[in-house]
């Protein structure tokens, strides 16, 4: 190894190799048979349950963890799956601590959750591992759906129009479909190539076809689509990325900390990824997080998140800001970043501090300079390549009802449509519930 | 310091926890460990004639787990000893030369014939033992070969064995008594004419755990085959209790001394044991499933227990609880309580609310923010609901004061007591006078 995280500028293999597979391998170790009945039995099997009422995809968690409890994971699984067809992934990356287990009532009784995240994936992963898909396709209706997006707006809707008997043809501009399950989630959240498994595993249902590399806006249109399909249903997610608008930020070293993860997440090679020795990352939500934790787990001497506002503005919840905190990542909160300092190549960035006036942030006049190799924005995504004819609102797609946009015949969910929190399993809520609309407007 | 110190029929033991009649008590090197360990005596595992029996080679336990397989309850298919009746003898007559200050009871089953009882009696008495069990309750096994639980359940029988031993030897006779019967009064009354000392109860309870439904076997399964066990353990203990306090109350055996068995686990059910008329009790599964240790707990616990509640002695403890042990005809109908439900304790689970909706009364309230709260006009006071609620305390049963309007039945709460001997709705109710 000649690289260390003191070796300056940007570089690959700060670590070796072992200690990169250590560092990127499961979050959290999946339950063995008998901790998941030793977790399940802890839950109260709750009277209307809060839990459900929390989870965006209303799956009937008491039900799947009783079926655990009796030694029948499937069943347990398929209780999932019925509400969520991307429970597998949203068991691993479904920040919980703000959902399903803050709702648990044991969370009250003792600050400690069923641990429902786990079980669910106990229950997903014994069905997947056996290969098994416990869904089939009613009798084919002869209608046609286009999906734009293969991300899980996209797949939850595409597979519900499946099992109804319709025809769905994807369109996804990347390679790979998946989405950000694929490209953004934090790699230790999802090893394996799990994303790619259970893209897989949904398609087993049938009657999607999935064209890759497909772009609405260079290669199809949306009036193609309508003209060509009974319904179409955008699930775009959020192309863009916000700008710092501050000086300096064309220089090199300076990076959206998305294309950053998706290069990492599409690595072969961990140690041939490159990383600063000094890693500043500005913002405050998962995708700051999900790269302040990689970069250190690359090897990064230091790394520091800006965020412009106090930690209890931070929508990354204390639960991922502990994690990052565990693995070495400093916070620094109420400040923002003035100038990416450096010749041709980002060495510093230069930020100031701020305060919460009751009239907007205003800057304190405190300078102060961090060492920077490497700046990452996580300043937020945009929708990018928005089709004309659907009208937006907030930067978004507007939607009424289940995902209905303003132009006949198209629905949106997803992170691209307005509304929602994004997140993965918001996204599955809005694509399958909009499936839902789209059969019934079908057969109506 | 409360006193510990035991004396059952005279046998002095230094606290009042005996190991039951089982493995644990099979042999010398077992009992010499739980000597070591604390118990206060043994039962020694049942002696038979020679040939000793066999056992199967299989699996001859079953078991009923709770959360994190902790054994609620547990099942055998094991015969008495299987080791030759001189062995046995030699190391009774050991161990209890070497701990003298310990209880040392033998179990015996032989063939009901007198010539059997008379033949072996001698042989243990020569032993130095402190006292005989006769074992009339396995309910396996045995049974069928004309012993144990046949016996137990014939109440004619017993006294007829409890008369030849009387008889043939000078040490006190415990009859063992089997719970597969209906009423548990008959056999305590058949052993005490014949002139038993004391009865111990329970043997274990006739049961299948498990089947297998892979291979449709009973567990445990010998071969593809399973037959019925003796059920043990903390599951068992309520039908014990049941059954140690109907001995405690009958008139006819009021006062013969008992001996406490079925599901002592922890100190608390050992003192319950105390209470319902038990002079001591004998512990197996507990053993059997978390080792000799446990007697540490035990008599610590019970002798903190005393002192707090100013008991000196185990006799203090004794029968306690018996006056309180009634039948239903005599439970004051004038007791009126409702459900109580600690808004500060609550953790809104709302289970209260689906028992009481589902299967009871309808008398617990759900709100939109699920506060839930009790309807004092539907509220029969059944309990389920502070049953289910996983908080303790959290929901208490709390009396109407005398005076005050009971809002379902829309009378008002009598301080008198009254029972269902007296009630109007009785056909062949008495006048209070
Ligand atoms: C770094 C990062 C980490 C995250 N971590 C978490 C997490 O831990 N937990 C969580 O719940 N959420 C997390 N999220 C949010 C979550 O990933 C998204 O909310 C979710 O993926 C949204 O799903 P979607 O289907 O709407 O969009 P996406 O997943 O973005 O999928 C959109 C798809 O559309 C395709 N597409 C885009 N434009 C076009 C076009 N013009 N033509 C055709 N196809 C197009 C894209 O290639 C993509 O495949 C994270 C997000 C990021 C960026
Ligand atoms: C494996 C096993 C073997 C037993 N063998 C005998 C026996 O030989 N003689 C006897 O009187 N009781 C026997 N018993 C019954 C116990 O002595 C005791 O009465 C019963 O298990 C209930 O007590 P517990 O709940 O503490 O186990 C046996 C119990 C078990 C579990
Ligand atoms: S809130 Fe917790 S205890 Fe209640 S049903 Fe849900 S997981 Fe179980």
């Amino acid at each position: 190894m000649t690289n260390s995280p003191y070796t300056p500028g940007i570089a690959p293999a700060r670590l070796d190799a072992d200690t990169l597979a250590g560092n990127f391998t499961d979050l959290h170790h999946p339950l063995d048979d008998h901790a998941a009945l030793v977790a399940a039995d802890r839950c109260y099997f709750c009277h209307d349950a809060p839990c459900i009422t929390a989870c965006p995809t209303d799956i009937d968690i008491p039900l799947f963890i009783r079926q655990i409890t009796t030694g029948m994971p499937d069943a347990a699984a398929k209780t999932i799956l019925d509400q969520n067809i991307l429970g597998g992934m949203c068991a691993r990356v479904c920040p919980t601590e703000t959902l399903c287990e803050q709702a648990c009532v044991r969370e009250m009784a003792e600050g400690k959750p069923v641990l429902i995240g786990q079980l669910q994936r106990y229950a997903t992963d014994t069905l997947m591992a056996k290969g098994v898909h416990p869904f089939a396709r009613a009798a084919a209706t002869g209608k046609r759906v286009a999906v734009v997006g293969a991300g899980p707006a996209g797949l939850a809707c595409a597979h519900r129009l499946a099992m109804k008997g319709h025809d769905v043809v994807m369109f996804d501009a990347r390679p790979k479909g998946g989405g950000l399950n694929e490209y953004g989630i934090a790699a230790y959240k999802a090893v394996g190539g799990f994303a790619e498994a259970e893209v897989d595993w949904l398609l087993q249902i049938g009657g999607i076809e999935v064209k890759t590399g497909q772009a609405l806006g260079r290669d199809v249109t949306l009036d193609g689509l309508q003209a060509a399909f009974d319904a179409v249903f955008l699930g775009m997610g959020l192309a863009g990325v916000n700008a710092l608008g501050t000086p300096g930020e064309d220089k090199a070293g300076v990076l959206d900390a998305v294309g950053f993860i998706e290069d990492l997440r599409q690595a072969d090679d961990l140690a041939a990824l490159p990383v600063g020795r000094n890693v500043v990352v500005i913002g405050g939500g998962m995708t700051a997080i999900d790269a302040a934790v990689q970069s250190k787990l690359l090897g990064a001497e230091t790394v520091t998140v800006l965020y412009r506002r106090g930690r209890e503005k931070m929508p990354a919840s204390r639960y991922e800001q502990d994690l990052a905190a565990s693995k070495g990542v400093r916070f620094i909160f109420n400040a923002m970043p003035l100038e990416a300092v450096g010749n041709g190549s980002v060495i510093a960035l230069r930020a100031e501090y701020t305060a919460d006036t009751g009239n907007g942030l205003q800057p304190t006049g405190e300078v102060f300079e961090l060492p920077a190799d490497m700046v990452l924005k996580a300043i937020g995504q945009t929708l990018d390549g928005a089709p004309t004819g659907v009208a937006l609102t907030g930067g978004k797609i507007a939607v009424t009802g289940a995902g209905r946009t303003s132009a006949k015949g198209v629905w949106a969910g997803g992170d691209c449509a307005a509304g929602g929190e994004d997140l993965t399993v918001t996204a599955v809520a809005e694509g399958r519930d909009a499936a839902e609309d789209i059969h019934r407007e079908l057969m109506a | 310091m409360a006193d510990l110190s035991s004396n059952f029929l005279g046998i002095k033991s230094p606290n009042p926890f005996w190991l039951a009649s089982a493995p644990p008590t099979d042999k010398e090197y077992n009992v010499v460990r739980a000597f070591k360990a604390g118990w206060g005596g043994v039962v020694w595992k049942t002696l038979g004639e020679d040939p000793n029996v066999v056992n199967v080679n299989g699996p001859r336990y079953g078991a009923v787990y709770g959360a994190d397989r902790r054994l609620l309850g547990m099942n055998n298919i094991e015969l008495i000893t299987d080791r030759p009746l001189e062995v046995n003898l030699r190391e009774i007559k050991a161990v209890k030369a070497a701990w003298p200050d310990r209880a040392m009871i033998v179990s015996l089953m032989v063939p009901c014939e007198e010539e059997s009882w008379k033949r072996i009696l001698p042989l243990v008495e020569d032993t130095g033992a402190d006292g005989i069990e006769l074992n009339f309750g396995c309910p396996h096994g045995m049974s069928e070969r004309g012993m144990g639980a046949a016996v137990g359940q014939v109440p004619e029988y017993i006294e007829m064995v409890a008369r030849w031993c009387k008889q043939t030897t000078r040490m006190p006779v415990i009859v063992k008594l089997t719970p597969n019967i209906t009423d548990i009064r008959y056999p305590a009354r058949a052993a005490k004419r014949g002139g038993a000392d004391a009865v111990s109860l329970i043997n274990t309870v006739s049961s299948i755990t498990s089947v297998n439904l892979d291979t449709m076997s009973p567990e445990p399964s010998i071969d593809g085959k399973g037959s019925h066990g003796g059920y043990c353990g903390p599951a068992v203990k309520p039908i014990a209790l049941n059954m140690v306090a109907d001995i405690a109350r009958d008139p006819e055996t009021a006062g013969m001394p008992i001996s406490g068995i079925g599901g002592v686990t922890t100190w608390r059910d050992a003192a319950e044991f105390l209470s319902l008329g038990a002079s001591n009790v004998q512990v197996c599964t507990a053993a059997m499933t978390y080792g000799f240790k446990i007697v540490e707990e035990m008599k610590t616990g019970l002798s903190q227990w005393m002192d707090e509640k100013g008991y000196a002695s185990i006799d203090q403890v004794v029968g306690r609880a018996v006056p309180n042990v009634t039948d239903w005809q005599y439970l004051n109908l004038n007791y009126v309580t409702k459900a109580r439900i600690s808004q500060d304790d609550c953790i809104k689970c709302g289970r209260c609310y689906a028992a009481c909706e589902d299967t009871s009364h309808q008398a617990i309230s759900m709100s939109a923010d699920r506060v839930f709260e009790v309807i004092d006009a539907e509220c029969v006071a059944c309990n389920l609901c502070v049953n289910v609620c996983p908080v303790q305390d959290c929901i208490t049963m709390e009396r109407l004061p005398a005076g005050t309007v009971d809002a379902r039945t829309g009378k008002v709460v009598s301080d008198e007591y009254a029972n269902w001997t007296q009630h109007p709705n009785n056909p062949s109710a008495k006048a209070a006078e």
